[in-house]
């Protein structure tokens, strides 16, 4: 039993805020919400040569072979810069589960590539049906019930949406239970269709959990600054206490969003309860910075002009991601009464891990 | 590896040592309340019973009554004594706020002399900082201790002191130098509350009982050795201790996960009736209580792994307060028409949850209130300036 993070850990997290200082700033979201490329093949690049998209790739892929708790702190940093590129979707959901699929010629002929960067894929499910699809995709997993496919980009139908979180590209596929070539069909493809959601919806957590710490990072330091009746806003109590409230909110999810990596492969009740849990937690922390740190701004806040609803922007779009509220606090209260998830003081780690 | 979040083989037997243990001592039929005389000395019987079985503080040194475990087996021991539903633990002061803080702070006699004691239930203590006009400004307090020859001579006025109005112990600050103000000049004192000089008042609370009490100190001598850490270093050791409180161990998250799991039964036997939207708040309740646990096991690792608590105890301490409220709050909505009854719930004070609403209402009063902790992480997290 050990809740902390390693060195290497916390390192190659580091290493990713980096890249995301120089390749992921305000001003590049900027470009994006203007409707420019804003330096994403760049981006991809870069990702691919620290060798991000293959964490959890095995060895044999050309992979690291790392664990889940490896890569949480990697969404995490993605969340904070608002990175729009699909990562965590290729590195967290879909290689994983390919890998389990690794007895497919072309699947395993495509991990490698996957865990490269060189090939791109985009994950659909009808949890999920706005798709954040990455740069020049070149393949689809298609999640639907009874059926896990794989396809190439032009054998599927996608129609772009416009979000009001315009960092993304996202589009809505359409006959995706037809689509591609099935790899998994039955129960077998209902698991593993299960696994993508969980790993969507965890990823996504963790993508707000960094979100809510930038939120209050940008609310934090503009009220430290911004002047009204001779005095910072930021040493009035109501101002402090919204934002104390946030802290609160954020430090308490982050334990939960941890613990669910580490079962992200897990379809036991525990390993479900997890992953909603997560979700709800940290999207619930990720409203409450946006919803603060627009009020402390004032009408600053409610400007285009101002980074802020870069950020806020994402958090609304991945909390209807990957299964929305509604899913999982209805999945949560079932698990909870239906009596197969053991409750209790001693039954804290009740998933599989 | 790190993020390992599974038992080893020696975690899992020492639960199952604990679990043994407690089913065979746990006394059958509940205690009577520890706001009573003859509760109190039943509660203290039940601290000797411990520590018989070497469970009063395993922490702790061997030498001071302890096992020398470490937090995650701390962290099991309150699961199953919350699990079992074992008696509160009437020196709670004592062993989890005290006893770090002689260990940080006293000298080696000291530490001889309270520590074992006090693992043994055999010296309860209260805890004295508050006075009438001193609360959240702590540093307002005006008790004196005046060096005299070979003692200190107490002059002042506490109030609130949980538990007191029964204790054989009180710590707390008290000013050494009377032209002192705010947090210079004080020095941490304990104090015997049967003493010449020395009068406890208990005072009823909200449900009735003399759950706290006021202390008068009218020139009661106390020898040298009663002073803990040096004079002038009073407020510096009362923070250690206030951070002890709302850091890790005042409310263990096991006292709250036990409660989301009876609300989640109670929800069982209400829920056909009952307004569907008290659903959400019940499974909300389960995973805040879930949510404070995995939260500790994360202090814990960290505190072994030789960080320490800073501003990490106001997050907490609001936290789990507001949890608490929460979950007596939905019960109370649940219970409906009933509510109001006492005992509406099963039998048994351990499911009173009328008992446990009015409890909770005090948590973000007490160990510092949720706003003085609001205060505290807007300044010193987020760096907000002072007002
Ligand atoms: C059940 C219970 C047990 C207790 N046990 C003990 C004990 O064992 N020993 C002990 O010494 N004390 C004990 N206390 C007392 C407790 O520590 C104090 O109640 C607490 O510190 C608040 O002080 P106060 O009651 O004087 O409230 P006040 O300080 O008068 O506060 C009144 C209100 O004003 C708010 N307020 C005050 N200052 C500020 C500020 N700067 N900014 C924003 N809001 C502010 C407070 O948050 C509160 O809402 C106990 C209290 C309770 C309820």
């Amino acid at each position: 039993m050990d809740f902390t993070f390693t060195e290497e850990q916390t390192m190659m997290a580091a290493a990713l805020r980096e890249l995301a200082t120089d390749l992921c700033t305000p001003a590049v979201l900027r470009q994006r919400f203007e409707g420019a490329e804003g330096g994403a093949e760049e981006r991809w690049q870069r990702l691919a040569e620290l060798g991000l998209f293959g964490v959890l790739a095995p060895l044999a892929a050309g992979g690291m072979g790392l664990t889940d708790a490896d890569f949480v702190l990697l969404a995490e940093e993605a969340g904070r810069a608002a990175l729009p590129e699909p990562f965590a979707e290729q590195a967290a959901v879909a290689l994983p589960v390919l890998a389990r699929c690794g007895a497919d010629r072309e699947v395993a002929d495509l991990l490698p590539r996957l865990a490269s960067g060189t090939a791109r894929i985009a994950v659909a499910h009808p949890r999920n049906p706005l798709v954040n699809v990455p740069p020049s995709p070149t393949h689809w997993l298609l999640c639907s019930q009874g059926r896990l496919a794989l396809a190439t980009a032009d054998g599927v139908q996608a129609v772009e949406r416009s979000s009001v979180d315009a960092g993304r590209r996202i589009v809505e596929v359409s006959a995706a239970g037809e689509a591609g070539r099935a790899l998994a069909q039955g129960t077998r493809a209902d698991a593993l269709g299960a696994e993508v959601l969980a790993r969507g919806a965890i990823y996504a957590a963790a993508q707000c959990l960094g979100l809510t710490a930038r939120m209050l990072d940008i609310a934090s330091s503009y009220v430290r600054e911004r002047n009204q009746f001779g005095r910072p806003v930021g040493s009035y109590q109501a101002v402090k206490h919204h934002l104390a409230s946030v802290a609160v909110k954020l430090e308490f999810a982050r334990p939960v969003v941890y613990a669910a990596a580490t079962c992200a492969a897990g379809t036991d009740p525990g390993s479900l309860a997890a992953a909603s849990h997560a979700k709800l937690a940290a999207t619930d922390a990720a409203e409450l910075a946006a919803r603060t740190a627009i009020q402390v701004h004032g009408a600053m806040g409610y400007s285009w002009e101002l980074d802020l609803h870069f950020y806020m922007k994402r958090a609304w779009a991945l909390s209807g991601a990957w299964g929305d509220r509604s899913f999982h606090a209805r999945r949560m209260q079932r698990l909870l009464l239906e009596g197969a998830l053991p409750l209790g003081p001693d039954h804290t780690f009740a998933f599989s891990a | 590896m790190a993020l390992d979040l599974a038992y080893t083989p020696a975690q899992q037997r020492f639960r199952s040592e604990v679990r043994d243990w407690l089913a065979a001592h746990v006394p059958q039929a509940p205690l009577a309340t520890l706001e009573s005389e003859a509760g109190f000395a039943q509660h203290r019987e039940w601290e000797r019973t411990l520590a018989m079985g070497n469970y009063g503080m395993i922490t702790w040194p061997a030498e001071y009554g302890g096992r020398g475990a470490n937090l995650i087996d701390w962290l099991i021991f309150e699961e199953e004594y919350y699990r079992a539903r074992a008696p509160l633990r009437v020196n709670q002061n004592g062993i989890f706020l005290l006893g770090p803080t002689l260990m940080e702070f006293g000298t080696a006699a000291q530490k001889a002399r309270y520590l074992p004691k006090m693992a043994a239930g055999e010296e309860i203590w209260a805890q004295a900082w508050s006075e009438p006009q001193a609360g959240s400004d702590l540093a307002a307090l005006r008790a004196t201790a005046v060096r005299d020859g070979d003692s200190y001579v107490l002059r002042g006025h506490k109030i609130w002191s949980s538990r007191a109005a029964f204790a054989d112990w009180a710590f707390g600050i008290f000013r050494t130098d009377p032209a002192s103000e705010r947090h210079r000049g004080l020095t941490f004192m304990l104090v015997p509350l049967r003493h010449p000089g020395v009068r406890v008042r208990g005072i009823r609370q909200i449900h009735g009982e003399p759950g706290f009490a006021e202390i008068f100190f009218e020139d009661a001598r106390v020898p040298l050795d009663h002073r803990l850490g040096d004079e002038g270093q009073g407020w510096h050791i009362a923070m250690a201790t206030a951070g002890f409180e709302r850091g890790l161990m005042l409310r263990s998250p096991a006292r709250f996960q036990v409660a989301a799991q009876r609300l989640i039964d109670l929800w069982r036997s209400h829920g056909a009736e009952a307004d569907p939207a008290l659903l959400g708040r019940v499974a909300q309740g389960w995973m805040d209580a879930q949510a404070y646990a995995l939260n500790t096991y994360r202090t814990a690792s960290r505190l072994m792994a030789g960080g320490s608590i800073g501003v990490e105890a106001s997050l907490n301490k609001i936290f789990w307060s507001e949890l608490d409220l929460d979950l007596h709050r939905t019960a109370m909505s649940l219970l409906g028409a009933r509510a109001e009854l006492v005992s509406a719930g099963a039998p048994g004070p351990a499911d009173d949850w009328l008992e446990g609403f009015l409890f909770s209402l005090a948590g973000p009063i007490y160990a510092g209130t949720n706003e003085i902790q609001r205060n505290v992480i807007a300044e010193r997290l987020l760096e907000l300036p002072r007002a």
